[in-house]
């Protein structure tokens, strides 16, 4: 039922999401959204050489989606744009059939999602929306 | 007449079903209504001995497929009481009937530098066709806003903008989302003064309230069976006589077709056949036509009050908890509830809901736009139909009174 997708320390990360807000000097940048619900989100990055130094969100979306949000913006900070990439894709594997190789504790506190298949889009979005904005360099 | 809704729920098996313990409460009506037993069994029994394809075999089970058939096209003609039979186009839904009518009508008669006007509130449906024809033809596009929070249409704004004649007014009867109900008498009026076609969204009005063609006065109007209580994969385009018949055809092969040759170009029948090309959703309109005679039975105006009095108190409900606003009117006109939580997100209340038995609707009810405008790009939805019962709105108040000091 609800406890099994929103765990508590996912409900913190809902109500009071880290990394939201504009972020300053940003170099790539990107918006996503889920036609089925409404979900809206865009995130922003400042890229240095090859690591993502800082990143931040912004938008209106479920608690799923920004919980997702909030821990991911703050697992990546600091990762090559490689690993970044690797471990959106686990990531992916972990929501959608509570499988894959070893994540990161926080990232974990989603995995009952892969429970819930209508769910699996709201979590997935913010990193696919990181994805994208790693190719989207600010003009 | 009040309905007896005790007997009307016995007659729709899915109310037996169940989500984790719960009884199942479905108030997604506005996206689609659920089937009475009759309308299933209609179904099964004319698979079991009447089907086959129609208008074309000299045989038994052909000849029963025809008449079913056509037996819809009589109870959908006299549903929207309209002047002949013929004038009835069977189509996969709304969505479709639009598009037949933009890529016919449409292409024919809107030239670059006309007008085509629609309003703010209308759903993807009539938005997109209409928005793809003036684009291909060159034509502008102008909208009836509405009023402060969905509330009615600017009627003072829908004067003006038809008194200018536009070839074409297409605009949505009841829309999915406000809870209100267009005035189609006067706007068809002004419209008619100016010379302009006028095309009707009646997806969420027939087979929810009495729908006259005659009293309402449009040119064309489009409606889907799956909303009222029939099979989807069935809609139909009703249109004046004369109107259609001017028409080209816009999907061709067998069916529409009257003479046809190797190396000359082919003949096409009347209305309606001229636009059902192919083997048309026969065993759909089997249960369609059921579906109407229980409609019918029931009493149209019986379905009206009952839903949109479920609607009155659910709003009236919803309203005192804090940070909700419902949108559209102050007092409703359809069976339609859509509501935004402040602090917590639709998906998360419908799933919230689910898990409790409720079926609701979140999102932007294919209505991006519209929702934009209200300033809410995700709402939740409570839509009411014959079905509902007043316990339906306490466990809707309940849950989402739940929903908020869990999510908030």
């Amino acid at each position: 039922m609800d406890n099994e997708l929103y765990q508590a320390v996912l409900m913190q990360h809902s109500k009071q999401p880290r990394n939201f807000g504009p972020l300053e000097g940003a170099t790539h940048s990107a918006d996503g959204h889920n036609a089925l619900c409404g979900d809206e989100i865009s995130v922003a990055l400042r890229i240095e050489g090859d690591t993502v130094s800082d990143a931040k969100f912004t938008g209106s979306a479920c608690a799923i989606c920004t919980a997702s949000a909030s821990i991911m913006t703050g697992e990546v900070k600091g990762l090559t744009c490689d690993a970044v990439q690797t471990l959106a894709g686990n990531f992916r594997l972990l929501v959608k059939d509570g499988t894959g190789p070893d994540l990161p504790k926080k990232l974990e506190v989603l995995s009952g999602v892969h429970q819930f298949p209508q769910r699996v889009k709201c979590a997935v979005l913010p990193w696919e929306t990181l994805v994208s904005a790693m190719k989207s360099p600010v003009s | 007449m009040a309905l007896n809704t005790s007997t009307i729920r016995e007659q729709f098996p899915f109310l037996k079903e169940t989500v984790n313990g719960h009884p199942l409460i479905y108030l997604d009506n506005a996206a689609s209504s659920q089937k009475p037993a009759r309308v299933i069994s209609r179904m099964s029994r004319f698979l079991e001995s009447e089907y086959a394809n129609v208008h074309r075999g000299i045989h038994l089970l052909s000849e029963r497929a025809t008449a079913a058939y056509e037996h819809a096209r009589t109870n959908v003609a006299k549903l929207l009481n309209a002047p002949r039979e013929e004038e009835v186009v069977f189509t996969r839904g709304t969505t479709e009937a639009v598009n037949l009518v933009a890529n016919t009508w449409g292409k024919e008669n809107i030239r670059s530098g006309d007008t085509i006007l629609l309003t703010e509130m209308e759903h993807h449906s009539n938005l997109l066709p209409w928005l793809k024809l003036a684009r291909d033809a060159g034509a502008k596009v102008d909208f009836v806003p509405m009023l402060e929070n969905g509330a009615s249409l600017d009627i003072e704004a829908a004067k003006r903008l038809l008194a200018a004649g536009p070839k074409l007014f297409a605009f949505v009867h009841v829309p999915n989302t406000l809870g209100l109900e267009n005035p189609v008498v006067d706007l068809c009026q002004m419209a008619a003064e100016s010379g302009t076609t006028t095309f009707l969204d009646a997806a969420q009005s027939v087979g929810h309230q009495p729908v006259d063609v005659r009293k309402l006065g449009c040119d064309f109007l489009a409606c889907s069976s799956h909303k009222m209580c029939g099979p989807s994969g069935i809609g139909a385009l009703w249109g004046r006589h004369e109107l259609l018949a001017t028409m080209p055809p816009w999907q061709y092969g067998g069916e529409m077709v009257d003479r046809a040759y190797y190396d000359k170009p082919a003949t096409f029948r009347e209305p309606p056949a001229r636009f059902e090309a192919g083997t048309p959703p026969i065993l759909e309109a089997a249960g369609w036509a059921e579906a109407i005679a229980f409609l019918n039975e029931t009493g149209l105006d019986a379905i009206r009050e009952h839903s949109v009095s479920l609607a009155s108190l659910a709003a009236g409900r919803l309203q005192q908890i804090e940070g909700l606003r419902v949108f559209g009117p102050k007092i409703r006109q359809s069976g339609i509830v859509t509501f935004s939580i402040e602090g917590v997100h639709a998906h998360d209340v419908a799933f919230f809901a689910n898990e409790r038995g409720l079926a609701l609707r979140a999102g932007h009810h294919c209505a991006q736009p519209l929702m934009r405008k209200l300033g809410s790009p995700s709402s939740s939805r409570a839509s009411f139909y014959l079905y509902n019962q007043p316990s339906d709105v306490d466990a809707l108040v309940g849950i989402l009174q739940e929903a908020v000091a869990f999510f908030r």
